[in-house]
Formats: C-alpha cells, structure tokens, sequence
C-alpha cells in the first residue's frame, strides 16, 4: 500500500554558487522515482537554474542543466517559475531552457511543463501541497 | 488550511524574509528561528516588511535564539510572540504544513 503525497520542492539559489541547485534536483528524481505527486517551483536567484546556454567547461564543474529535461521523462510535468522573480532579473520566459512532458491522457502529445505564474498565484499552489522542501 | 513558515536568516543579510512574506497567504503563521530572530527587531531598515504583513499573518520568534543572541524582549517589533521550544511544536502541530525557508 502506498500514499501519494503532493510533493513541491522550491528552488532560490543560482546553480553552480552552491550545493542546493543539484541537491535538489538529485531529491526531485528521487521523490518521483517513488511515484510521488512532484511539482517544482523557481524563485528568487532559483529562477537561473533554468537559464538556457550553460557550459561549465571553464569552471570544472559538471554542468547539470540538461538534467532538467529529463525531468518530463520521471513524471515531473509541473514547474512553476515565478514570474515576478523572472522580471526582476531582466529575463523572459524565452531565456529558460525549453522543458516538455509527454501527456499519455492525450496521445502522447508534448507539452510546456514550465508555467509562469503570479506570487499570488503561486501562494496559492503551496497551500495545496501536502509538503514543501526548500533549497 | 494553514501554513506554518519558518525563516531561519537574517533579513539584512538574505532576501530570505521578504521571499517568505510575498508568498505566505493571510492566515499564515511566521516562525522566526536561528538568524531569522533578527527579522523581528524593531527599528530596522525592514521592519517595516514584517509590521506591513502583520495584519494578516501572526509572528512568532523563537526565545531561546533570542537570548543565544542577547537580544531582549523589549527590542521586538510590538506583537511578535516569544515561544519555547514546546510553542515551536505546537505551532508545527496546529497547522497543516511547515515551509522552512532557507
């Protein structure tokens, strides 16, 4: 027997400045692998996780943004980028990585799975959540 | 359907505070913890954002991290609320979810 729990892991931290983005990321895969209801929110500095045209190579580090893309594949169909946060940082839905699921109700069909919404908006899909991680 | 946040960074030091205050709905409860505690001093340059929410949202600070920091009660935004331990608990308790904020 098994209870699924709706499950929102919220990031607020550029990428490679610290251990949080790819921690995160590493628990999300896990979360999902455990056929939990996982959504992802992006605010504040978390918003550069998604910034499409990362290459580390300079930095020795490994660059884990196309990790992200893979999200769709584990059933991670919902990530939320807060919208106020990305104006803030002069950015556009366009300057994120292009993330997608496939939708098995419908075909298969592609769709976004990033969705820009409101501080209000957003308050509102946390109240919704049966538990909330921050990194 | 209620929400307890707990804010564990100081408010002049990290934006952790104000992300926590434009996201948590009225009915929220706020717990300030660690360097959190410092978000609950009156007279500083953000106050304000704290005083602001308070209509609202009910605020908590953590006594034992006061002390730790020698900071007295007399030094706290009118109508924060100074909790033991035990008061953490109930307030993870009494509500339906907690959101540490980092």
């Amino acid at each position: 027997m098994s209870v699924t729990k709706k499950l929102m892991y919220i990031n607020r931290r550029a990428p490679y400045g610290t251990i949080y983005a790819w921690e995160s990321l590493e628990v999300v895969l896990i979360g999902a692998a455990f056929e939990q209801d996982v959504s992802m929110a992006f605010i504040d500095d978390g918003i550069y996780q998604l910034l499409k045209g990362q290459d580390t190579n300079d930095i020795g580090m490994k660059n884990f943004s196309p990790t992200y893309s893979a999200l769709g594949d584990f059933e991670v169909t919902q990530i939320f980028v807060e919208k106020e946060s990305l104006e803030a940082r002069g950015l556009a839905l366009d300057d994120l990585m292009h993330l997608t699921y496939e939708d098995e109700d419908e075909d298969y069909a592609e769709k976004d799975s990033i969705k820009v919404v409101s501080s209000s908006e957003l308050a509102d899909i946390m109240e919704q959540q049966d538990v909330l991680y921050n990194f | 359907m209620a929400t307890l946040h707990t804010v564990n960074k100081s408010p002049t030091d990290r934006n952790t505070l104000e992300a926590c205050l434009r996201l948590a709905k009225g009915g929220s409860s706020v717990l300030m913890i660690e360097d959190g505690v410092y978000g609950a001093l009156k007279g500083t340059q953000k106050s304000g954002i704290v005083e602001d929410a308070m209509k609202d949202i009910k605020f908590y600070v953590l006594g034992g991290d006061l002390k730790a920091r020698g900071i007295e009660e007399n030094k706290l935004i009118d109508g924060v609320n100074v909790v033991d331990y035990a008061g953490f608990v109930n307030l993870a308790t009494e509500n339906d979810r907690v959101q540490s904020w980092l």
